[in-house]
């Protein structure tokens, strides 16, 4: 029966995300934009809030609280408000642990998931984006070839985050060029294999604070137990919406974001003798933006309810991925607007919510809930 | 608990309903090209049958959405078939939902089986509710209330039983002293002067009725003749808009997914797909602009639904009303205008029925409070301000 609201524990969650998102994640925001950093104290705190281990079956080490796309739908909202960039590093490693619980082989999952349940940080990430103009992620060219007794991996990934301090990578790659979404697997790669290159640190317009970095693959041999679900394989699409999910989970976080900081503004902001939040002009801009928030969020949720239900969400989260990069884009740009001129210097953050919130239109696999 | 599922009483009213509709839109042509025609007595019949099959599946034993939830839900497949044209067999109308909200039981005995339409609109405005010119003044000697002035585009004027009316009790009083009042068609002094040529919607009949000494029952008044100086003293009144706005909304989502799904069947036919998991640079402009358009259709319905869903609940619900009904009217509009120009020349025709639903669905974003009026809404609401503070 349809039903609009969240259920206590969500609201709990909710709640305590946004607490934190307010204590940790504000305060450091513009230092860490313009130092380009991620600070690892940071990193534990996050990590102690425990969304690996609470997802994780007890048997691997885990909590057993649980898992669900809308669950970690609301979090990212939350952690993305406080700062996106933030919010992606410190949560990197569901990029590993999420497809691992997903499709891993009972041999794999016994390997790889007890290692996000320990006391620390445990590095991991996953490698999708490739650097060119045209890129859209069902269409690969990093290639993995399967051979006799290991699988060769050839191509280069961009984007990828904590690529130098990563334990392992999991590579998203084609065993067909053109094959499209069903010729995509996803190989378990230790960053420190003969063939695995990460170049220098990426430097983007915003993201400033997370580390992404290019990674070259030649001829990288690894063995055949590092194909994600042994033979079956994955279910890419599946992977690609519920990333797909939580992305834009983080895109309403940071339109929020932007929306309530350029409400506060304009009803302080005095022009002509009185607010210029009196002018309908402004008004306008930011009773759009709550519109589309609201909107936003729904369609996120939606996504994740049916990805929840196991169902094949990919209408779903393609239209609401070009839903939310569309409009994070329009009311990032009004922040900005209607903080006119002191919109366009480093001080307020709408400058950040802006060049932060372009990446949605582009962004794919950077984060998964 | 988030829940995007519909019950199986509801999803089996909704074939129902989708049944009906499609008959609907056999008549839908007709109906736009004869304005004002009466609908022939084989029709009403068969109209009546289908509402019959709709009600029979909603009285069955079951838990369903709630009420106005449901009501929205039928309310966009009936669209869906054509937005005014079942109304041929309406039983209700906007009337009934404000006497709903405020009537005392007496008053709800005597109404309830009458398909009121509201009379708000006059020549001298639509947006700004209080500038209300009909006047309403007791005679002691009678106790009855004398009314006098007019009202335009009054929806169902023609078809109707009675209007509820808002009028002045005193003018110098502004918002606090605007009424409502019902006026049975029976009542002497009340004429339908004119029935409206219009855009779209042409089975819908707009009508002009004045009001000239006409005399109503002192217990026709709707609330309290109390003239509260409290603020706004429309407060009541503009409360059952929180109400209506997401059904009106829904109407328009109705007709825009009609217009959007003919759409894409055509071009479909026309070898044209709509993958949901492509990016930019391999979908055409006319895939792209599609897909957007479908993608903030969704996020209307939602926003619409949720609205819905808070009445349902007993919760205040003027900002997600007024969101949801902002953004379906300007979405829609949008969306048809676009379906137009993207079928070319039979896009223009009127062979087929999508220049007639770009023409029917303007109006989503006008009556039950205009898409600017919703923005007024949603901003103030957000700002906190009042109307001396953003105007």
């Amino acid at each position: 029966m349809a039903d609009f609201t969240l259920d206590e524990d969500q609201k709990q969650i909710q709640d305590m995300m946004r607490k934190f998102a307010e204590k940790e994640l504000r305060p450091i925001s513009r230092d860490c934009d313009e130092k380009d950093e991620l600070p690892a104290e940071l990193l534990e705190k996050v990590w102690e809030l425990g969304f690996c281990a609470n997802i994780i079956p007890e048997k691997f080490g885990g909590y057993d609280m649980g898992r669900s796309a809308l669950n970690a739908a609301i979090m990212a909202e939350e952690l993305a408000w406080g700062d996106v960039s933030l919010a992606l590093g410190a949560l990197s490693p569901l990029l590993m642990a999420i497809p691992v619980l997903e499709y891993g082989t009972e041999e794999q999952q016994t390997e790889w998931l007890p290692k996000f349940c320990g006391e620390k940080f445990h590095p991991a990430t996953a490698a999708l984006m490739e650097r060119r103009i045209t890129f859209e992620p069902t269409v690969l060219h990093t290639t993995v070839e399967m051979q006799k007794e290991v699988m060769v991996l050839n191509g280069a990934k961009c984007m990828v985050p904590l690529a130098d301090r990563a334990e392992q990578i999991l590579v998203y790659a084609t065993t067909a060029k053109g094959g499209g979404a069903a010729a995509i697997e996803a190989i378990l790669v230790d960053r420190n294999t003969p063939g695995v290159t990460v170049g220098e640190r990426e430097k983007n317009m915003g993201l400033k604070p997370l580390p992404l970095f290019p990674v070259t693959f030649r001829d990288v041999e690894v063995p055949l137990s590092r194909r994600l679900g042994g033979e079956k394989g994955i279910n890419f699409m599946r992977l690609l919406n519920l990333s797909r999910a939580n992305l834009c989970a983080m895109a309403v976080g940071v339109s929020r974001a932007s929306n309530e900081y350029a409400i506060k503004y304009a009803k302080e902001r005095f022009a002509f003798g009185e607010p210029i939040a009196s002018r309908q002009a402004v008004a306008w801009m930011l009773g759009e933006s709550a519109i589309e928030v609201a909107g936003m969020r729904l369609m996120v949720w939606r996504t994740a309810w049916r990805l929840d239900r196991h169902e094949d969400a990919t209408r779903d989260a393609g239209l609401t991925k070009m839903y939310c990069a569309d409009k994070t884009m329009l009311v990032t740009d009004y922040g900005v607007q209607v903080l006119g001129g002191h919109g366009y210097i480093r001080e307020h953050p709408v400058e950040l919510w802006f060049r932060n919130g372009r990446g949605f239109d582009t962004l794919e696999g950077l984060a998964i809930g | 608990m988030i829940d995007f599922s519909l019950s199986p009483k509801t999803l089996k009213a909704i074939k129902i309903a989708h049944k009906n509709a499609e008959y609907v839109r056999t008549l839908a042509r007709y109906y736009d090209e004869n304005e004002h025609a009466e609908f022939k007595e084989d029709e009403k019949e068969q109209l009546k049958k289908n509402n019959a099959a709709l009600l029979k599946a909603l009285a069955e034993p079951g838990q369903g959405e709630g009420q106005f939830l449901t009501s929205i839900i039928l309310g966009e497949e009936r669209s869906w078939g054509d937005p005014v044209t079942a109304g041929a067999i309406a039983t209700m109308g906007l009337g009934n939902a404000a006497i709903r909200a405020v009537a005392t039981p007496e008053q709800k005995a005597r109404f309830d089986n009458l398909y009121c339409a509201m009379a708000i609109t006059e020549p001298g405005f639509g947006s700004d509710t209080a500038a209300v010119a009909t006047t309403a003044k007791l005679d002691p000697d009678t106790n009855e209330w004398v009314l006098n002035g007019e009202k335009i585009f009054v929806t169902s004027g023609k078809r109707c039983n009675a209007v509820v009316a808002w009028a002045t009790l005193d003018k110098s009083k502004g918002r606090a002293a605007i009424k409502s009042f019902v006026v049975e068609k029976f009542r002497k002094g009340m004429t339908l002067t004119k029935l409206e040529h219009k855009l779209g919607i042409r089975a819908s009949d707009t009508a002009s009725i004045v009001f000239e000494d006409c005399r109503i029952p002192y217990d026709n008044i709707l609330g309290s003749p109390e003239i509260k100086e409290a603020k706004g003293g429309q407060v009541g009144v503009l409360a059952t808009f929180d109400a209506t706005r997401p059904g009106v909304a829904a109407q328009g989502i109705g007709v825009g997914r009609a217009a959007l799904e003919f759409t894409k069947e055509k071009l479909e036919e026309a070898g044209v797909t709509f993958p949901y998991d492509r990016g930019i640079h391999s979908l055409s402009a006319v895939q792209k602009e599609i897909l957007v358009m479908e993608a903030n259709l969704e996020a209307a319905r939602l926003l619409v639904r949720q609205s819905a869903s808070m009445l349902d609940k007993a919760q205040r619900n003027s900002l997600e009303s007024s969101m949801g009904k902002a953004k379906a009217g300007r979405t829609i509009t949008q969306i048809c205008q676009r379906c137009v120009a993207l079928l070319g020349p039979l896009g223009y025709s009127r062979d087929w029925l999508v220049e007639k639903w770009m023409r029917d669905c303007k109006i989503n974003d006008i009556y039950e409070g205009t898409g600017q009026i919703q923005m007024l809404v949603v901003c103030r609401q957000i700002l906190g301000f009042n109307r001396t503070q953003l105007k």
